[in-house]
């Protein structure tokens, strides 16, 4: 609990207000208020269609919010001079479906962003590289290129892949909802292994478990709004709120 | 004589279809690289979704696409670029034709990388510049090149057209065999083996460069 209680007291610096995003008429976050500090591992939670990727892709600008304000570091991001690639460089993100470069090797997969973006040297890259994938448990991988791997390890080159832009959040999309479930907990624990190690993560999942043992803050989305939010075990165990007691119960 | 067809006249007339053969393969080279570039730089504007610009294009597209080849290098030769020599006449002509469709295989090509490509490079920062070129034109060219090897073999036939402005390529000069030998077949199945041997070499060509590319499917 001393853990939670430091974290609590982290800088703030993720900040949404009345964040709203429509797709033409149909209104997906109708309103949405967060603060996600340094360090902590927020979950979010919630059915199909409550707008939990929105939200979540709304963070780092691959969806445009309608309305409402997201503070990074108490600047506003939907600013007209923001440089959105500066922006998004702090960001990773981990997908549902992966996304690796299926023209580029495991390696490259890992080194091009580094390269690329921040300018680093190839050998600089290419080690730091190496360390993160053995740190995922692919050392051996590095010249394989994506179709020839499986879910799991795709999505732990993925991983890698963020890691390697020394992000300051990780949002993770279903990370592991396309997964085999024998996969499921190879990229589990590579997760939790980031949350110990202070990274600050935004996790979009269905994985109950994960959200009650991991997760600093659980969030309950709905219908475009939160529900309900809290300490993931204080919730699961005594949700206060009718529908999150039916999504609970049918989940757990 | 070869069974039962009479061949003897390549003695006397195969230097006609060296120099035809010539022409037609500077023709092809040509129209080959002005409609390759022609036609990618207007599938990639054209996948850029900027309104006005998409409706030009498609408007050209579709315009182009209706109009005979024979009647486009009438157009050119006699209406539009009428002091320039037969054979540019032809390749102006040509690349025109041949870049709308290269123009739409490079946007169908484009368009069939998937998205989520495009959404993980702009994630790790990358501005579309170089999403495009590190990440989503090296997947599109693997995509696009059987269609364009198709494409590029239609485009070596095309050129027998040119033969209505008097362009002296393949087409051209063995006509003047035929009508020199009074012969119809021999000489035109002469003709239609060439024209077969340099597109069958292209697309052989264009498999090594496939296979390589797919080398790590």
């Amino acid at each position: 609990m001393t853990n939670t209680t430091e974290k609590n007291n982290g800088e703030v610096i993720i900040e949404v207000k009345g964040l709203k995003k429509n797709f033409g008429h149909l209104e997906v976050l109708k309103g949405i208020d967060l603060q996600i500090r340094k360090g902590e591992a927020v979950v979010v939670i919630g059915p199909s269609g409550s707008g939990k990727s929105t939200f979540l892709r709304c963070l780092n600008l691959l969806e445009k919010p309608t309305d409402g304000d997201i503070l990074f570091h108490g600047e506003s991001i939907l600013g007209k001079n923001l440089k959105i690639d500066k922006y998004r460089e702090k960001f990773g993100m981990v997908f549902q479906l992966f996304n690796l470069f299926d023209n580029l090797s495991v390696l490259d997969n890992v080194t091009i962003g580094p390269r690329k973006v921040k300018k680093e040297s190839k050998e600089k890259a290419e080690e730091r590289a190496a360390a993160l994938l053995k740190r995922v448990g692919l050392g051996d991988k590095m010249d394989a290129y994506p179709s020839q791997l499986s879910g799991g390890q795709k999505q732990r080159v993925a991983i890698a892949r963020t890691l390697a832009m020394e992000p300051e959040v990780i949002l993770f999309d279903e990370a592991t909802s396309a997964l085999d479930p024998e996969m499921v907990g190879e990229v589990l624990q590579i997760m939790r292994k980031l949350a110990e190690d202070g990274m600050t993560m935004v996790v979009v999942t269905h994985e109950m478990g994960f959200a009650r043992e991991v997760g600093d803050e659980l969030v309950f989305m709905d219908g475009g709004y939160i529900v309900e939010q809290g300490n993931p075990r204080e919730i699961m165990a005594n949700p206060q709120h009718q529908r999150t007691k039916d999504f609970l119960s049918k989940m757990l | 004589m070869f069974l039962g067809f009479n061949f003897s006249f390549l003695e006397k007339y195969s230097f006609y279809y060296w120099d035809g053969l010539k022409v037609t393969l500077q023709l092809s080279f040509w129209t080959l690289i002005c409609g390759t570039v022609v036609g990618v730089a207007m599938g990639l504007l054209r996948v850029q979704n900027h309104k006005t610009l998409n409706v030009i294009i498609d408007g050209w597209i579709n315009f182009i696409r209706g109009v005979p080849v024979m009647v486009q290098i009438f157009i050119v030769y006699y209406g539009i670029a009428t002091t320039l020599p037969a054979f540019w006449a032809a390749v102006v002509s040509l690349t025109v034709n041949s870049s709308v469709y290269i123009a739409e295989h490079t946007r169908a090509g484009m368009q069939a990388v998937n998205k989520g490509q495009m959404e993980a490079a702009r994630c790790i920062g990358m501005s579309k510049f170089q999403a495009n070129r590190y990440i989503i034109i090296p997947q599109a060219i693997k995509n696009v090149l059987p269609s364009l090897c198709n494409e590029f073999i239609l485009l070596i036939k095309d050129t027998s057209i040119v033969s209505v402005i008097a362009v002296h390529e393949l087409t051209y000069t063995s006509n003047t065999v035929r009508a020199n030998t009074f012969l119809a077949f021999e000489p035109l199945i002469v003709t239609a083996v060439l024209y077969f041997i340099v597109t069958y070499v292209l697309k052989k060509l264009v498999g090594v460069l496939e296979r390589r590319l797919h080398a790590h499917d």
